[in-house]
């Protein structure tokens, strides 16, 4: 095998190594004190109030654009009336919870690898350890914690507003009743669902920050590297939200279907 | 609420020490980065009250010295000793004890640029400990006062210069009242006479506060002003002055060449020195 392939499998696997490393110490952090109650209420803010309206129109438009998508379809087979069937399954189930991590993860993924990696180059990383901090209780924890929670809460106003974009589109463009659109949602929707749309984004959410924060915390080599780090961790981020989602839906159908 | 032993001792003044007691070893200490040697059994101590200047050219390894010191890296072998304490072996949450004692002043201040100059300088009293704000406050205003800052308290690091930006890096790592502060490049990239104010400083903590400290530099000139000088209060102002032969022999200069120790010895000493790389060093 050439050498450069043998290389850079072991550089993907350090890589890998050290990522689990680094989820041992957010869990140590998780577990024990001190904990910084500040830095994790402006992380909730930051994460959750922040991507509100990022969130908010990513999910109104996609319920809208699903709604005039399945209503076309449904109409060759007569069945215009079951649009909301479609948009509250594909919605609850999938969409929801991707494409809020997705958006998530440009925001805030991309803001906090720039932020730590500034602070990486700038010294400050190694000043918070002078000063008698850890860097991962004190900016890491926050995060996580504020991504976890954050990111399912998101996810359903995201799934919400997607189901009134999609009532918008239903009763004023296909002429389908708002009672039958909602009738049509409800019967649409099995309580596996709901859960499989609750629980994903815990996941998602989880490895888009860890992601995010263990890229900005590897930055090294000035300025160059923290534009590097930003897409690194929106571009890994983005990939690892899609493998994720696949492993926990197929986990979740092998235990509730 | 009482405050506990650990956050009385970051608030009261340290009784003045008299022993000639080591506070930093270095033993036979390596270290190389992949096939790069940074440090090749380097030996050297330092000791109480005293001060140690780490001279070299750029990337021969001083930084890497005190980064050592402060466990952000671990040596490849050696020992180090901090305050009679083996570091070297300490995983990361036991050395957050060690680090109650170390004062560290980054190249470029290295300052928190989301936090005010009094966020900064109290950062340890006010994320660390239980202390309530009012005395960490006092505390943040008397280590501003002491490097001439009081009226920044409320500024952002972006509204400072560069020299106020390394004398408000030197109250931040002095405000836990640390025994021993460790001091990066603090004048590089300054103008000679914002320099002189932040030696002023170094030599007032060395002489005044009795802190030891570890200075790397490659400025000789601010080096040998740190070391041929010493602070002395007249009529309730402090004033640098030459050193008496007793304070000059109280700093010392340790030069790094080649990842080994070439010189040490105070400046007398280093300025005698007929090594031809001594000499082109200091020509």
């Amino acid at each position: 095998m050439p050498s450069f392939v043998v290389n850079g499998i072991k550089k993907a696997l350090l890589e890998v190594q050290d990522y689990f490393k680094f989820l041992g110490q957010i869990a140590r952090g998780l577990t024990s004190r001190p904990v910084y109650f500040r830095d994790i209420v402006e992380q909730f803010e930051d994460i959750g109030l922040g991507s509100l309206t990022v969130v908010l129109l990513t999910g109104t438009f996609t319920g809208m654009v699903l709604a005039l998508q399945s209503g076309i379809t449904l109409d060759k087979f007569g069945a215009r009336s079951m649009v909301g069937q479609l948009v509250s399954a594909s919605m609850v189930k999938e969409l929801g919870p991707v494409l809020t991590a997705l958006m998530v993860t440009g925001r805030v993924g991309s803001g906090i690898a720039a932020e730590l990696g500034s602070m990486m180059v700038t010294d400050q990383i190694s000043a918070l350890r002078a000063l008698g901090t850890d860097p991962v209780r004190k900016l890491v924890v926050p995060r996580v914690l504020a991504g976890i929670i954050m990111v399912p809460i998101l996810t359903i106003i995201a799934d919400a507003v997607g189901m009134v974009g999609a009532w918008l589109i239903t009763t004023t463009q296909l002429k389908v009743a708002g009672s039958v659109f909602w009738n049509s949602v409800v019967m649409g929707l099995y309580i596996q669902d709901v859960w499989m749309g609750i629980i994903k984004p815990f996941f998602l959410g989880f490895v888009l920050v860890t992601i995010a924060c263990h890229v900005g915390l590897r930055t090294s080599g000035g300025t160059q590297g923290v534009g590097r780090a930003t897409t690194n961790a929106v571009v890994g981020g983005s990939v690892a939200v899609l493998i994720m989602d696949f492993f926990v839906t197929k986990l979740l159908i092998s235990l509730m279907y | 609420m009482a405050l506990t032993e650990r956050e009385q001792a970051m608030l009261e003044p340290r009784p003045i020490t008299e022993s000639d007691d080591a506070v930093i070893v270095f033993d036979e200490v390596s270290l190389a980065f992949d096939e790069k040697v940074i440090l090749d059994r380097v030996s050297f101590q330092l000791l109480a009250g005293r001060m140690k200047i780490i001279l070299g050219g750029s990337g021969v390894g001083k930084s890497t010295v005190l980064k050592l010191i402060l466990g952000l890296l671990k040596p490849d072998g050696g020992q180090i000793l901090v305050n009679g304490r083996r570091v070297d072996d300490l995983d990361e949450e036991h050395y957050m004890v060690v680090r109650d004692d170390l004062g560290m002043v980054f190249q470029d201040g290295a300052l928190f640029d989301s936090l005010t100059v009094r966020e900064n300088v109290g950062y340890k009293l006010f994320e660390e400990t239980d202390i309530p704000i009012e005395q960490v406050d006092g505390r943040v205003k008397e280590v501003l006062g002491f490097v001439g800052l009081d009226e920044y308290f409320l500024r952002m690091p972006s509204e400072l210069s560069g020299g106020q930006r390394r004398r408000v890096a030197i109250a931040r790592a002095l405000a836990a009242r640390p025994k021993i502060l460790l001091y990066d490049e603090p004048t590089t990239g300054l103008d000679p006479i914002t320099a002189v104010t932040i030696d002023d400083e170094i030599i007032k903590l060395r002489d005044l506060e009795e802190v030891s400290a570890l200075l790397v530099t490659h400025q000789l000139r601010d080096a040998f002003y740190v070391a041929s000088h010493e602070a002395v209060k007249e009529g309730g102002t402090i004033k640098c002055v030459p050193a008496s032969p007793e304070k000059l022999a109280e700093t010392t200069f340790v030069m790094l060449k080649d990842s080994r120790v070439l010189f040490e010895g105070t400046l007398p000493e280093l300025r005698a020195a007929t090594d031809p790389y001594l000499q082109s060093f200091l020509s």
